[in-house]
């Protein structure tokens, strides 16, 4: 059985290896002399398990007996995962180095708090998530505070910890309830003990555990962590934040829901339609107040993760492909606004004010129109990418007959397009200041401008992702 | 040629394409290179879509020059013209190269504004072709990110509220119709718009929250794109965004929207909301044809107190839109050919009134009216220019602005006659405001020290108007024009709908008999 089984994770073994052995290399030769070149090397790393994962995996397969699934949607949530965390970390050198903070560590952190997520996403026992979980979570922590002797850093980063013990404890208790009433952790059993009636316990158990689930999604009213950590974190931390953990966390939440309580659909259903409506409420009118753009986009994920919960509350296997490629579109989205955001400096010093924005326009105008672009994207109006996420999460929402859902969904996010708008309107129609400084790095440059053009030019196919999206909701619904 | 109307779309697009990738600098010579490119776009657009008019067989009422293409989530791109479309599609080409040639005189960011607008002529002509839901859909919603940003960049002092108050009243209206179009896929299973004429959505009465609704599914539906068409329109008492809006958009930006953006609405209603939802529009049409009464009576009223120009003839402008609504829900061939010819022509002559607004605002720089007065002695061209489509705007027999009006008027009457007695003050009203405003800005004694030196137009200027001024006689004199190629598609549009109003057990009656529970 061993070797059947450890060819099915060997990925995940490769990568923690990889992780492992860079920490040793990097300790005894240069230590953060190395930091450059093995943040490349973890990038490329991702990319290549990335194509992997991608090309090569085949049907459903378990491992472990059953502990471990590999199927195509978890693969699907594999490759967002690694193809993002590589975008990020590379757009993130020039950031770090310029800031004396690109340390060893930080490569590696990322690599492990990877090996994380893609154990959550294939997780088929409470044990492998929980694993998955809190291997990803310990490394984020860490990296959140990363920057050692700012306040705002280790603020943000104990805060992480704090907050996020907590959410593990309600997710271990949940998980506890639900051993305890099921008799077994394996997901396969917890479905046949479920059945189609879910006993007290067990609701009890699946509601504590959705709960820890929407903390780490950041879903209102779970959400209270997300600006402060978004603004206190290294700003390509927060890059990392916003993108890759997010797919995690979602493909986690989608498995537990449809694999341990497939057979309850209505129970859970009410919870994450309660989820999402918040959080697009809280997200797109708490965002109208802020003037920093770090916490203008931690509130912009908070109501982006709405609308992928409105694919999930949908309940069907449409509901789980909006989802996903509702979080492809997001994260492509995040990674470009996000390499605009490292760039943003004034006399070599980051700023993060939005105002700092003013009329930058005429200063920089193919960054200004890339940035306009996203931020109609993020807004969700056509011609953008961002639309076809929403009409696909609406799409969902309208066949499982959730018509209130959709509604409240379109009056948020009209709400939500105002503090797009204010951003284009700084760019654009704002009185003259002195603007930032012009200068970024090509890679986030490149970052930028491919990110913004993706957006536009998806509008053609969606460069195919929708029959991979299909199929990847289709193993996990079945 | 196959693909004729996407080549007539994609133009534009095309040339906005070129201008952000190729022309760099922002001197004298670039902006002078901007400005033919966009002109030689647009004038190549218009060429090419005469081919659509000549090609275009008017006794066929179905879709003619069908393109049709798989896209995503089991959409199609799938583009065609009707008796309906076709004549907004020839006023957009028509429209853009005066649009293109009135913004001549733009220095500040020329390349951009150019391209802001070759952006907006592609999406528009998109909208008025477009027979998938979420095409049209796309089309029409990203209209609003040229709009705003012609507003927001080029606007005057109050451009950033005007732009946003543009911006978020418009998306809201359309988010319901997306959310209703998503409905109305999950219910018929396709969203191709000529599969979508002929489906017959459910009227079984419902109730929500407690309140009977009758027509059901098909009076929802119907409400959804109302509140995307209606503010669009606009109507009132969505209106308010569109005073706002002219007032301080540039003159060119308010001739596109005035011109064309508003005959979306209208355009929305006769592809969508009567053909698809019948019932529905059968359950709210006396709604909405009070709200055009109301439309046409107030906003008369109050384009009389203004003291902005642009104001004024924006609020002229709704009060038109209420003939066309009128018209529209009507449901009879002399209403809907009314309506359809009142937006025709109510294209070229609010345009050509902005484009006079724009004249003087280009040389003194305000839009107060009494900052004028007496113009007729230095500008005699002008006066003569302006009296003209003052009169058109009243709706003068012998110009387009007549026959619009009497046809509505016509429909209406036979209907509903209190409506037309309603809307027939606007008649007079629309007289009196356009009057006073001419007496006031162009009659008179010169005494304003500031207007002494003023200048008559120029040569270019002249030009611009002479193609509106010849489609406004020609329209008013022979009307034969528009209403054969319309004719036999609105035809077929009313009998669509009187049958399937017939049908369904919905009528007066029932629907009193629901508000006696």
């Amino acid at each position: 059985m061993i070797s059947s089984d450890i060819q099915i994770v060997l990925p995940e073994i490769i990568l923690a290896l990889f992780a492992m052995g860079a920490l040793l290399g990097a300790v005894y030769t240069g230590k953060d002399k190395t930091a450059s070149f093995l943040t490349w090397l973890t990038a490329g790393v991702f990319l290549v398990l990335g194509a992997w994962i991608g090309l090569n995996g085949q049907g459903t397969q378990e491992a472990f007996g059953g502990m471990f699934i590999d199927d195509s949607f978890s693969r699907f949530a594999k490759v967002v995962i690694l193809f993002s965390a590589a975008a990020v970390l590379i757009v993130s050198i020039d950031y770090m180095a310029k800031r004396d903070l690109l340390r060893f560590e930080y490569p590696i952190l990322v690599a492990l708090a990877t090996v994380g997520m893609m154990v959550m996403v294939s997780a088929g026992d409470l044990m492998a998530l929980y694993m998955g979980l809190e291997l990803q979570s310990l490394a984020l922590y860490v990296v959140a505070s990363l920057r050692r002797d700012s306040a705002k850093s280790t603020e943000a980063g104990l805060k992480y910890f704090v907050l996020g013990a907590l959410s593990s404890g309600l997710l271990l208790y949940g998980a506890s309830l639900t051993y305890g009433f099921a008799g077994t952790t394996l997901f396969s059993g917890i479905l046949t003990a479920v059945g189609h009636d879910v006993s007290i316990g067990l609701l009890f158990g699946m509601v504590f555990m959705m709960s820890g689930f929407a903390f780490k999604v950041s879903a209102a009213p779970f959400h209270m962590w997300t600006p402060d950590v978004y603004e206190g974190s290294p700003t390509p931390v927060t890059a990392f934040f916003a993108t890759a953990p997010k797919v995690a966390a979602m493909g986690l939440f989608a498995r537990v829901v449809y694999d341990a309580f497939g057979g309850v659909v209505g129970d859970w259903q009410q919870i994450v339609m309660m989820l999402s409506i918040l959080s697009m409420f809280v997200g797109a009118i708490a965002a109208i107040g802020q003037t920093n753009i770090k916490r203008l986009m931690a509130y912009s994920s908070i109501a982006h993760m709405g609308f992928a919960l409105m694919g999930l509350a949908a309940g069907t296997a449409m509901g789980v492909e909006a989802m996903l490629v509702y979080m492809s579109i997001y994260v492509t989205m995040n990674i470009g606004t996000f390499a605009f955001i490292l760039s943003m400096e004034k006399d070599g010093k980051p700023v993060t004010e939005i105002k700092a924005l003013s009329m930058y326009s005429k200063k920089e105008p193919l960054k200004a129109l890339a940035l306009l672009v996203l931020m109609f994207s993020l807004a969700g109006v056509p011609p953008m990418l961002g639309f076809m996420g929403k009409l696909a999460v609406f799409r969902a929402a309208l066949e499982a007959d959730l018509v209130w859902l959709a509604v409240a969904a379109g009056i948020a996010s009209v709400i939500g397009a105002f503090y797009y708008l204010r951003v284009v309107y700084y760019m654009y129609f704002g009185e003259d200041s002195d603007a930032l400084d012009g200068t970024m790095s090509p890679v986030a440059w490149g970052m930028l401008v491919a990110s913004a053009v993706i957006m536009l030019v998806g509008i053609v196919n969606l460069f195919g992702i929708v029959p991979m999206a299909a199929e990847a909701a289709q193993a996990l619904v079945n | 040629m196959e693909n004729l109307l996407s080549i007539v779309t994609f133009i534009p697009l095309l040339a906005a394409a070129i201008l952000a990738l190729f022309l760099r600098g922002d001197d004298e010579g670039a902006r002078k290179n901007a400005k033919w490119v966009a002109m030689i776009a647009t004038v190549a657009t218009f060429l090419v879509s005469l081919f659509i008019l000549a090609g275009f067989d008017p006794s066929n009422t179905g879709m003619q020059f069908v393109e049709d293409r798989e896209w995503l989530f089991g959409l199609h791109y799938k583009m065609g013209v009707d008796g309906i479309s076709l004549l907004f599609v020839m006023l957009s080409t028509f429209l853009m190269p005066l649009v293109i040639w009135s913004a001549w005189d733009v220095t500040h960011r020329t390349k951009e504004y150019m391209i802001a607008f070759l952006m907006l002529e592609t999406l528009m002509l998109g909208v008025f072709m477009a027979l998938d839901l979420v095409l049209f859909y796309v089309f029409f919603e990203a209209g609003l990110i040229p709009m705003f940003l012609i507003i927001g960049i080029w606007g005057g002092k109050n451009r950033i509220y005007a732009s946003f108050k543009f911006f978020l009243y418009t998306f809201l209206g359309s988010v319901l119709m997306l959310v209703a179009m998503v409905a109305m896929y999950a219910d018929a299973g396709t969203m191709d718009i000529p599969t979508l004429m002929t489906h017959e959505f459910s009227t079984a009465g419902f109730s929500v929250l407690g309140i009977q609704v009758v027509g059901g599914l098909q009076t929802m539906l119907f409400l959804a794109f109302f509140a995307s068409f209606a503010v669009k329109m606009p109507m009132w008492p969505v209106h308010t965004w569109l005073p706002d809006a002219h007032v301080q958009a540039p003159t060119a930006g308010s001739v596109v929207l005035a011109a064309i953006l508003l005959k979306m609405g209208g355009y929305g209603f006769l592809r969508f909301s009567l053909p698809m939802f019948p019932v529905g529009s059968a359950v709210m049409g006396d709604l909405v044809l009070w709200m055009s009464a109301i439309a046409i009576v107030y906003t008369s009223l109050v384009a009389l107190v203004q003291e902005d120009m642009k104001k004024l003839i924006a609020y002229s402008s709704v009060a038109h839109m209420g003939y066309v609504t009128m018209g529209i829900f009507a449901m009879n061939q002399q209403g809907i050919d009314g309506a359809i010819f009142q937006m025709i022509s109510h294209g070229f002559i609010s345009g050509a009134l902005f484009l006079c607004v724009g004249v003087i605002y280009d040389r003194m720089h305000t839009r107060d009216i009494d900052a004028y007065g007496g113009l007729v002695n230095r500008m005699p061209a002008y006066a003569l220019l302006f009296m003209f489509f003052t009169m058109a705007n009243v709706g003068l027999p012998g110009t387009s602005g007549f026959v619009g009006e009497f046809l509505t008027l016509m429909g209406i009457f036979q209907v509903n006659t209190w409506v037309a007695a309603v809307a027939a003050l606007g008649v007079i009203f629309s007289a009196a405001y356009a009057l006073w405003l001419y007496r006031r800005v162009v009659m008179g004694e010169l005494i304003k020290e500031s207007l002494k030196s003023i200048t008559d137009m120029t040569g270019r200027e002249k030009m611009i108007f002479a193609p509106l001024v010849i489609m406004t006689l020609l329209l008013g004199i022979y009307p034969s024009l528009v209403t054969d190629l319309i004719g036999p598609s609105v035809e077929a549009l009313v009998h669509h709908v009187h049958t399937a109003i017939e049908a369904s057990d919905l009528t007066v009656a029932a629907v009193a008999e629901v508000a006696a529970h």
